[in-house]
């Protein structure tokens, strides 16, 4: 559905010209269409039951800014939705917008590396590819490391940035999908993607100036993130990966509630409602 | 060319607890203090409604920005270092209060035993107790003459806690200043289970603050509401003890006192004899400062310290093949292999784990230091067990049994139900140092000024093992007694993994009664450079069984009183 679509359709849905007004921000002047959007799935996260499908809102914001080709997005996508399927707990990757969450990830200064230590050199010895390979569970030990995502710690030891190293990466599972099957990998049956995953997860397969393992841990750790990171990253879309675990957002406080011997079960808040 | 500013009494470089104490004491005490901070200044406002798990836990925002510089690890002499290159390999503390802003508050003092820890571990098991290599020494101090300054940090940050019920517990001149945070089920769960087994638990001693408080300085924190974006992130109530809300504007209402962000240090300037002034790079304008003083104050965090003195050519560098030398001497920290447990799955309890903060738990100390019988053990000194509630952020709370797959249907559903199903006790063994975990300037690598970066050289022994694999037996125990359904140990790993993401570094230019065998005296005064003073934890000579803040801070405190004593005199040594 179109820009143009959506806003007609705002126009002539009572509930939601009252909550247009309700929020004052269109008298302030400063509104831009995604702005109404986001307001306007809140709404509906909120009150009402309306299925995923049939907002159009959050959709503003689902454009490639980074994978310039179709086809790397749509590898992407699929190869996302094998780490975290749709399935009976809830929606799946592609349903949560994780890959667009990837994509702006990968155009932000994370992706270009801009925090990270760049000089070289970038030595490429077996001792190099051993440590890559380091990375065993020990990512969740440590002060601190329990706040962190159950995925080994990426070791980073190449040249490339990470946005480099996903299309890299994105490329060489279509390339390993065209070799073994001769189609591209998202045209593949689950176990086959699975299979050819499980192959960069194991290391095994070469890629130029990285492990496979790396680009692997670090989809893998993307993937998450998508699915959990507030939605104002462009994933986790209308908080369903929130609701799905029964996480409430960001709260200003639990000072009443902790003490509790019942488990609180809270509407899902996102940072958008905890600024405002 | 470097421009030459007038002179101070003292320039401090660091603004966290170890330098925000000194410029708070020595600019109540009427000197002129300069501070450099190599981050940008920060108040409570930048903390105000950014509660953002992504970008704080997860891209680590209040992180060193490595594209400056980073430190290079290996394990042994013989291997080539690498970088630690990305932020979820190494947090250091940044920006204004620099790691005790975004600090989880857990305030535990170190323990007798630790100050004189050589003398009680001969004295009770004999000289072959300590294994060849471990560098085992006393720290000139005594505890109860650290009593004091422990005493004052926690006024300071108003740390709210209750006494350890252990009768073995070191004793405590007064009450902490604030009364415990509050007991969930989880937390009681944790301290049944530990009291069905014979042992003492207590809550977590924490600079989340548990009611409106005024410190001695005048400065008020607010009261903690558990809000769970804790650990990792500023306090966005002001409800943390931490400089930026204590410390840096006590030493700011003084007038004496002058605060310099993304100020990046680069030398101390020395005669030989002593130091005439730090040399720093303006950030902002690339512009090189000269600022002389009467006292020179090292506060960073142990890599920079450990750095900036190698990099200034002050003191004997060490050297593991003959064990002589005392800068980068005596490296250790609390690794992957120190925070090792039992994690418990409950198939029909929920707790509300997204409810917490950064110090909220409990723990028990029947098992720290000597205060059980090694006779019979393979390791010295113990570890706290102990149960934390930082607040589970979604990304965070993945935490899945053994042998789920790591990704796909099962690990989805698995992680959902268990996020509020899982509790995690852990233990926090102590880390000797040995001859051949030290730090030195890297042969390679730079950092942006094309200065050697800091090399680590770090290794695990035996004594790391052992007490790791005891540890996580005794927490198996007590996981076991909260009644959970499925128990997971944690694996002991074989080696370190180069991963710094802790933040509890330290030693390098450690203090003692020796000057043979430490860099610094017991008011943390460089025995080759008398007005020289290297202030936070680089100055223990081994890391003990707790969290290290309130010892660091106590140091800083001791430090301030000596520096203060130091230019009254008109200088000499302290000791």
């Amino acid at each position: 559905m179109s820009d143009n679509d959506s806003k007609n359709k705002e126009q002539y849905d009572p509930s939601r010209r009252k909550f247009i007004k309700n929020t004052g921000i269109l008298a302030g002047g400063v509104v831009g269409g995604s702005v109404i959007g986001s307001f306007l799935t809140n709404q509906f996260q909120t009150r009402t039951n309306t299925p995923v499908q049939d907002l159009d809102t959050a959709t503003l914001q689902e454009a490639r800014m980074f994978f310039d080709r179709k086809e790397d997005f749509t590898i992407l996508s699929a190869a996302t939705e094998r780490l975290f399927p749709k399935d009976d707990s809830g929606p799946g990757a592609i349903e949560l917008a994780v890959p667009y969450f990837i994509d702006k990830q990968l155009n932000s200064s994370w992706g270009t590396n801009a925090k990270v230590y760049m000089k070289g050199p970038f030595l490429q010895t077996s001792f190099v590819r051993d440590y890559e390979k380091k990375d065993r569970d020990q990512s969740e030990q440590g002060p601190n490391t329990d706040v962190l995502p159950d995925v080994p710690t990426p070791r980073y030891q190449t040249r490339l940035n990470r946005g480099e190293i996903f299309l890299l990466g994105i490329r060489t599972i279509d390339q390993v999908s065209q070799e073994k099957y001769g189609t591209s990998f998202d045209q593949l049956e689950g176990e086959q993607q699975d299979e050819i995953l499980t192959a960069f997860e194991n290391g095994e397969i070469a890629m130029p100036g990285i492990d496979s393992r790396t680009f692997f841990n670090l989809l893998l750790q993307l993937t998450i993130e998508g699915a959990y990171a507030d939605p104002v990253y462009g994933g986790n879309k209308n908080m369903l990966g929130w609701k799905m675990k029964e996480y409430p957002g960001p709260r200003a406080a639990y000072i009443n509630d902790i003490e509790s011997e019942e488990f609180i079960e809270m509407e899902q808040k996102s940072l958008r409602d905890y600024q405002s | 060319m470097v421009k030459k500013l007038n002179k101070v009494d003292v320039v401090v470089v660091g603004t966290g607890w170890a330098g925000g104490i000194i410029a708070a004491e020595l600019s109540k005490a009427g000197y002129q203090v300069v501070a450099l901070e190599r981050g940008e200044e920060k108040s409570t406002k930048d903390y105000i409604g950014v509660k953002d798990e992504l970008r704080f836990t997860n891209r680590f925002e209040m992180m060193q920005d490595l594209s400056h510089e980073t430190i290079t690890s290996r394990n042994t002499l013989e291997e080539t270092a690498l970088p630690v290159r990305t932020k979820h390999e190494i947090g250091v503390g940044t920006d204004l209060g620099g790691g005790s802003v975004h600090w989880a508050g857990a305030t535990y003092r170190f323990i007798p035993y630790d100050f004189e820890i050589y003398t009680q571990t001969v004295e009770r098991y004999g000289k072959e107790k300590i294994p060849e290599g471990m560098m085992l020494q006393d720290w000139g101090i005594t505890y109860d003459e650290m009593e004091k300054y422990y005493d004052r940090f926690e006024k300071t940050a108003g740390i709210s806690g209750e006494q350890d019920p252990n009768p073995d517990a070191p004793k405590h001149s007064s009450d902490y200043p604030n009364p415990p945070t509050k007991e969930t089920p989880n937390i009681k769960l944790f301290k049944e289970a530990a009291k069905s087994l014979g042992y003492h638990p207590y809550q977590v001693p924490s600079a989340n603050i548990t009611q409106h408080y005024e410190n001695p300085d005048g400065e008020t924190i607010n009261q903690c509401v558990y809000c769970a974006f804790c650990t990792q992130y500023g306090c966005d109530f002001g409800a943390k003890g931490d400089p930026i809300v204590t410390v840096i504007p006590t030493a700011q209402k003084t007038g004496n006192f002058e605060l310099r962000t993304e100020s990046y240090a680069r030398r101390v300037l020395h005669n030989g004899t002593k130091a005439t002034g730090v040399l720093y790079v303006d950030m902002v304008t690339g512009q090189e400062y000269e600022q002389p003083a009467d006292v020179v104050v090292l506060a960073a965090f142990t890599f920079t310290n450990n750095r900036l003195l190698m990099l200034s050519k002050i003191g004997e560098p060490y050297d593991p093949k003959t064990r002589k030398g005392v800068i980068g001497r005596n490296y250790n920290g609390q690794f992957g292999i120190t925070f090792l447990g039992a994690r418990g799955f409950f198939n029909n309890k929920k707790f509300n784990l997204y409810m917490g903060a950064g110090a909220l738990g409990a723990n028990f100390t029947d098992l720290t230091g000597d205060n059980f019988d090694h006779t019979d053990l393979d390791f010295i000194h113990g570890g706290g067990v102990e149960h934390r509630q930082y607040g589970d952020g979604a990304i965070a709370s993945n935490k899945v049994p053994k042998g789920t797959s790591r990704w796909g249907s099962e690990f989805k559903k698995n992680a959902i139900y268990y996020a509020n199903r899982n509790l995690l006790v852990w233990y926090t063994p102590a880390v000797m140092s040995w001859w051949h975990n030290y730090t030195d300037l890297d042969p390679t690598y730079t950092d942006i000024f094309n200065d050697p970066l800091l090399r680590v050289t770090f290794k695990y022994t035996d004594q790391d093992r052992n007490i790791a694999k005891f540890g996580v037996e005794k927490c198996r125990e007590v996981v076991e007694a909260m009644g959970a359904d499925i128990v997971d140990e944690d694996e002991v790993p074989e080696e370190f993994d180069h991963i710094y993401q802790g933040g509890h570094y330290a030693g390098g230019v450690i203090m003692g009664a020796d000057k043979n065998t430490s860099a610094v005296n017991t008011y943390l005064q460089m025995w080759d450079v008398e007005n020289l003073f290297v202030v936070g934890a680089s100055a223990f000579p081994h890391f003990s069984n707790h969290h290290p803040t309130a010892t660091v801070g106590a140091l800083a405190y001791r430090a301030a009183e000596g520096i203060e004593k130091y230019l009254k005199n008109g200088g000499g040594s302290l000791v």
